[in-house]
């Protein structure tokens, strides 16, 4: 892999740009390129605040940020931002968001994936792409239900994992909570502090090699502590 | 002011008639002088409020003038916990464990608008005040407290310590939750505490 900037020497000086409007303007050259690739899982480009977002198929997705990722015209090597929306409008779909940045050439290009209601919400997940998807995922996971099809460890990052209420940030989410205070209390006074943390969270990669036999097969199987 | 007349808790008082005999009166007073002055604080700060606290302990304000002399971040050599900031419901066990840790006698100080009523954050993730989890001493009201407040805090719970008595031995005793639900208090008073403006509502004086 190409390191350092993919951009000619005597190219300007990164400034703040002025005077965007709220739709149109200059689009990200990779939409373009995107669409030449990919053809029809590119749905809709728009440009928004100066930003161009990309709805594509959720069914290609992990394809496309392979591409994006890997191909050298394209360089999208950081994963900035994975969240999702939910619009008041019950009948408007999902919207999954991933805000991907190519330092290289300077682009930032914001890819969504809309997840109708009637349908299980599930997308591919970009973990294999970008190791720092794990954590997005799972708050993804934990605050919207949305479910990554190849997370390693889809579980609830924010909430304790035994929360039964559902997913806070859905708009059918009651705001204080869909039990009584007591109701609530008593369910999070009943989970065990120390069980928030996997095993592997707890062990340390490097000191793997030095734990007990028996205890380096427990972590194996998959065991997590205290449940 | 009309205020109740009070007694002075930095006076030894002998009442004749009282149940006390002269010699516990005077021993009360010596132990418990000890204790108010070498109050040892949990810092249990989540949130800005632990900014404020941290203020109080540094030099400007310096809580060791008044026997806090080392941050105990062990519950086993603390006395006094000073919950500083919004407590979350997957922190209320560890809250609970860290109270449960510390040794008799042992007070708490609820600090900041957060810790005594949840504040403003009425929502489905955080505590409506942590005395629906463990028994609170002294609140100190607002967002975040000022060390001054803090300190007011402090030298109240000071007071409060210097009139215990070692007669009554029902101060000591351990609050033990309900094995089956670990709530201390009843549900229904919990709810009543959680409603808005439920719990500040219910914060007074605490007779001092």
């Amino acid at each position: 892999m190409v390191s350092g900037s993919a951009l000619p020497s005597d190219a300007p000086a990164p400034a703040t740009s002025r005077n965007v409007g709220h739709r149109g303007g200059p689009v990200n050259p990779s939409a373009d390129a995107l669409r030449e690739k990919f053809g029809s899982a590119v749905r809709r480009v728009d440009v928004v605040w100066g930003e161009t977002s990309v709805v594509v198929d959720g069914t290609r997705l992990q394809g496309i940020v392979r591409w994006l990722h890997d191909d050298a015209s394209q360089r999208y090597e950081y994963l900035s931002d994975l969240t999702a929306v939910e619009f008041r409008d019950t009948e408007q779909p999902i919207e999954v968001v991933w805000h991907l940045r190519s330092l290289a050439y300077r682009r930032f290009l914001r890819l969504k994936v809309l997840l109708a209601k009637g349908a299980p919400l599930e997308v591919a997940s970009v973990w294999p792409i970008y190791k720092g998807a794990d954590w997005f995922e799972r708050e993804c996971y934990d605050m919207f239900g949305i479910r990554f099809a190849g997370h390693p460890d889809l579980r609830r990052i924010l909430m304790w994992e035994q929360y039964k209420e559902g997913f806070p940030l859905r708009k059918d989410f009651p705001l204080r909570g869909r039990f009584s205070r007591a109701e609530q209390l008593r369910q999070a006074l009943a989970a065990n502090p120390e069980a928030r943390y996997s095993m592997e969270e707890l062990s340390i990669a490097d000191a793997f090699e030095d734990l007990p036999q028996e205890m380096r097969a427990r972590l194996r199987s998959g065991e997590k502590t205290g449940e | 002011m009309g205020l109740i007349s009070r007694p002075q808790p930095d006076v030894v008082s002998y009442d004749p008639k009282g149940g006390d005999g002269w010699v516990t009166t005077r021993l009360d007073f010596l132990v418990n002088w000890g204790r108010a002055n070498s109050l040892w604080p949990m810092p249990f700060g989540t949130a800005c409020c632990a900014i404020e606290f941290m203020a109080s302990a540094a030099s400007q304000f310096d809580l060791a003038r008044f026997g806090m002399e080392r941050m105990s971040f062990s519950p086993r050599q603390a006395d006094v916990l000073i919950c500083a900031g919004r407590v979350p419901f997957k922190l209320a066990p560890v809250i609970r464990r860290i109270w449960q840790q510390m040794l008799q006698p042992k007070w708490c100080i609820s600090m900041g608008a957060c810790a005594s009523t949840g504040g403003m954050f009425d929502n489905y993730a955080v505590v409506q005040g942590i005395d629906t989890i463990i028994p609170v001493d002294v609140y100190v009201p607002g967002c975040p407290p000022r060390p001054e407040g803090l300190i007011y805090g402090i030298m109240m719970l000071q007071e409060k310590v210097k009139r215990e008595r070692g007669a009554d031995t029902s101060i000591r005793n351990e609050m033990d939750p309900d094995p089956t639900s670990q709530l201390y208090i009843p549900p229904s008073a919990i709810n009543e505490l959680s409603e808005p403006f439920g719990n500040s509502v219910n914060q007074t004086r605490s007779g001092l």
